[in-house]
């Protein structure tokens, strides 16, 4: 089974994001593989193991992504693609999946598998999106995922439990962060990614081109924050006082 | 005036709150209709209606409840084509926001997705979106036609505005290569008694739980209440909890009337889901930690001590 996962470079969670001039989010700082995708990849290699096949990482990004590339080839990923562009800077969720969707339709893989959205961006649309422009069905929000031939089965995360759902492959399924515990990469497998391929490509190579931006930021401004109330060191009393502000709040 | 077509997000013949809030919320903003699909679609509009539609296209073919995706966006897609509405609305929600996505790209559009708010400015429609991990506000001009935006449930309160929907059938045939993803089963896990979104008391738990073995303690506290429980991102990340307990940026947003948050520090990840609500109740071993700054009432001490014996204090009032 061919399976593609899509990755990501996103700033460390650990750290604290700043903004660009333009607003975009900053790519200079820290930057990690999204937490997100390291479950994707963790699942893709579990599928590989069990029904052989490979695992190729797909990402876009700045010249500096292959850092958090080289990461998930550590953990087992046999070769990557990386699309980085100048143009694509700050590109939105549509215009990142067209790209995505360009890349992934050279590799014809079996099985797609992306995080549910990313740590950064936070949109949660590239699935879809990239579902739609490949033709796949999307089986999403998996928190688990069994293959039985040319037939894909997910448990879907619900708000009340899960449903199960099937479809032929070729297809495209989203993970949540309760699918797999991503592996440590070993020191053999580290050594081992050093010489694994990742593939450069251009938005020229893939015939893309960047549209408008679907939204233009005219503005920023701090949240709204809530003021301070009353603080309190737990002496033995502080429950009587939260009964008391249950109680005027009418839950109670 | 614009054209405002809002997604009725319907599970088993029931609308969800988000399709309420955002048709509320679409009426200031131009003409309303909601496209409703699926069992009991018809019996739903009158609801869609109530709260501001003036018109609601329906097909109950049962497609749209077995197949993710694909047949709803089939049925956009035409009713798009049919209507040329100026905003499309979708609610910020693990169904909704496939069908948005699939949309979106079939249409060639981009979209804007995870905001708080939408208003009309100089014909078009302005977005406000919780950015840079809920620290910032950002105001986004949609420049895509249709706009399409995704707003994230409990950002408006649903009001009724005493309206009846004309009910129109929407001749679509589903095809069917757009029956694949299909949903065989659903299953029920019995651990949520009371919804998240709609308890009236939320009591989450984060780091500060010490582990999963700690959590039946804030179960106790929310059945004495009548509440639900929720978790922080870093507990479901580490697997302590279900994915379906999360409150923040990338979990649910809730609007309770009380909301505890225990042993959470107050990311803005998690804080852009729960700020709204009216009182918070922080329950917290260190002093400094930003939840404290923002709840009505901060208790610093242990939580592992002091839920417990919340518990049966409430139970004491309860019965006394």
């Amino acid at each position: 089974m061919k399976i593609v996962v899509t990755v990501k470079q996103v700033p460390d969670p650990n750290s604290t994001l700043s903004l660009e001039a333009d607003n975009t989010i900053s790519r200079e700082k820290e930057v990690v593989l999204d937490p997100g995708d390291e479950c994707g990849v963790e699942e893709g290699l579990q599928l590989k193991e069990a029904h052989g096949g490979e695992v190729i990482l797909v990402s876009m990004g700045p010249e500096r992504a292959r850092d958090a590339i080289r990461k998930g080839l550590s953990m087992g990923a046999d070769r990557a693609v990386l699309i980085t562009d100048p143009a694509l800077a700050g590109a939105d969720a549509l215009t990142t999946a067209k790209v995505l969707a360009a890349a992934i339709k050279q590799e014809q893989p079996d099985l797609v598998i992306c995080g549910t959205e990313s740590y950064d961006g936070s949109t949660g649309m590239v699935p879809p999106m990239l579902a739609e422009l490949l033709g796949f069905p999307q089986l999403t929000f998996a928190k688990k995922v069994e293959v039985d031939g040319s037939t894909i089965k997910v448990h879907r995360q619900t708000g009340d439990g899960y449903q199960i759902v099937e479809a032929a492959t070729p297809a495209l399924v989203s993970v949540t962060a309760a699918i797999a515990e991503p592996r440590y990469a070993s020191l053999k497998g580290i050594m081992a990614a050093r010489s694994k391929e990742i593939k450069q490509v251009a938005l020229s190579d893939l015939g893309v081109e960047k549209g408008e931006s679907a939204e233009t930021i005219e503005g920023m401004t701090d949240a709204e924050s809530r003021k301070a109330g009353e603080v309190i060191q737990d002496d033995g009393t502080a429950v009587d006082r939260i009964v008391q502000v249950l109680a005027a709040a009418k839950v109670l | 005036m614009p054209s405002i077509l809002v997604y009725a997000e319907l599970s088993g013949g029931k609308v969800a709150g988000t399709t309420l809030e955002l048709l509320t919320k679409a009426r200031d903003l131009g003409d309303v209709y909601a496209v409703g699909l699926g069992s009991g679609a018809k019996a739903a509009a009158a609801a869609l209606g109530k709260h501001g539609a003036k018109v609601v296209h329906i097909n109950e073919d049962a497609a749209f409840d077995d197949y993710i995706a694909e047949p709803a966006t089939d049925a956009l897609a035409l009713l798009y084509e049919q209507q040329k509405p100026d905003l499309i609305l979708f609610g910020f929600t693990p169904d909704s926001r496939e069908v948005a996505g699939r949309l979106a790209a079939r249409l060639g559009v981009g979209l804007i997705s995870n905001a708080s708010d939408v208003a009309a400015k100089d014909g078009g429609f302005v977005a406000r979106v919780p950015y840079f991990g809920g620290a910032k506000v950002a105001s986004m001009k949609a420049n895509a036609t249709p706009a399409i935006v995704l707003v994230r449930p409990k950002s408006f309160e649903a009001s009724e505005s005493g309206g009846a929907a004309e009910v129109k059938d929407l001749a679509v045939t589903v095809k069917a290569e757009s029956k694949r993803a299909h949903i065989a089963d659903r299953v029920v896990e019995a651990s949520e008694k009371v919804k998240l979104e709609d308890a009236r008391v939320v009591i989450s738990g984060g780091r500060g739980m010490g582990g999963p073995q700690n959590f039946p303690l804030l179960e106790d506290l929310a059945g004495a209440l009548g509440g639900a429980v929720g978790a922080s991102r870093a507990v479901v990340d580490a697997g302590w909890v279900p994915y379906s307990m999360q409150v923040g940026q990338t979990g649910k947003s809730v609007r309770p009337g009380v909301y505890i948050a225990v042993g959470i520090s107050g990311a803005m990840q998690h804080t852009v889901g729960m700020k709204t609500s009216k009182v918070i109740i922080a329950i917290n071993k260190d002093a400094e930690a930003p939840i404290m700054k923002m709840a009505d009432l901060g208790v610093v001490g242990d939580a592992l001590k002091i839920v417990p014996a919340l518990t049966a204090a409430v139970k004491a009032k309860k019965n006394g």
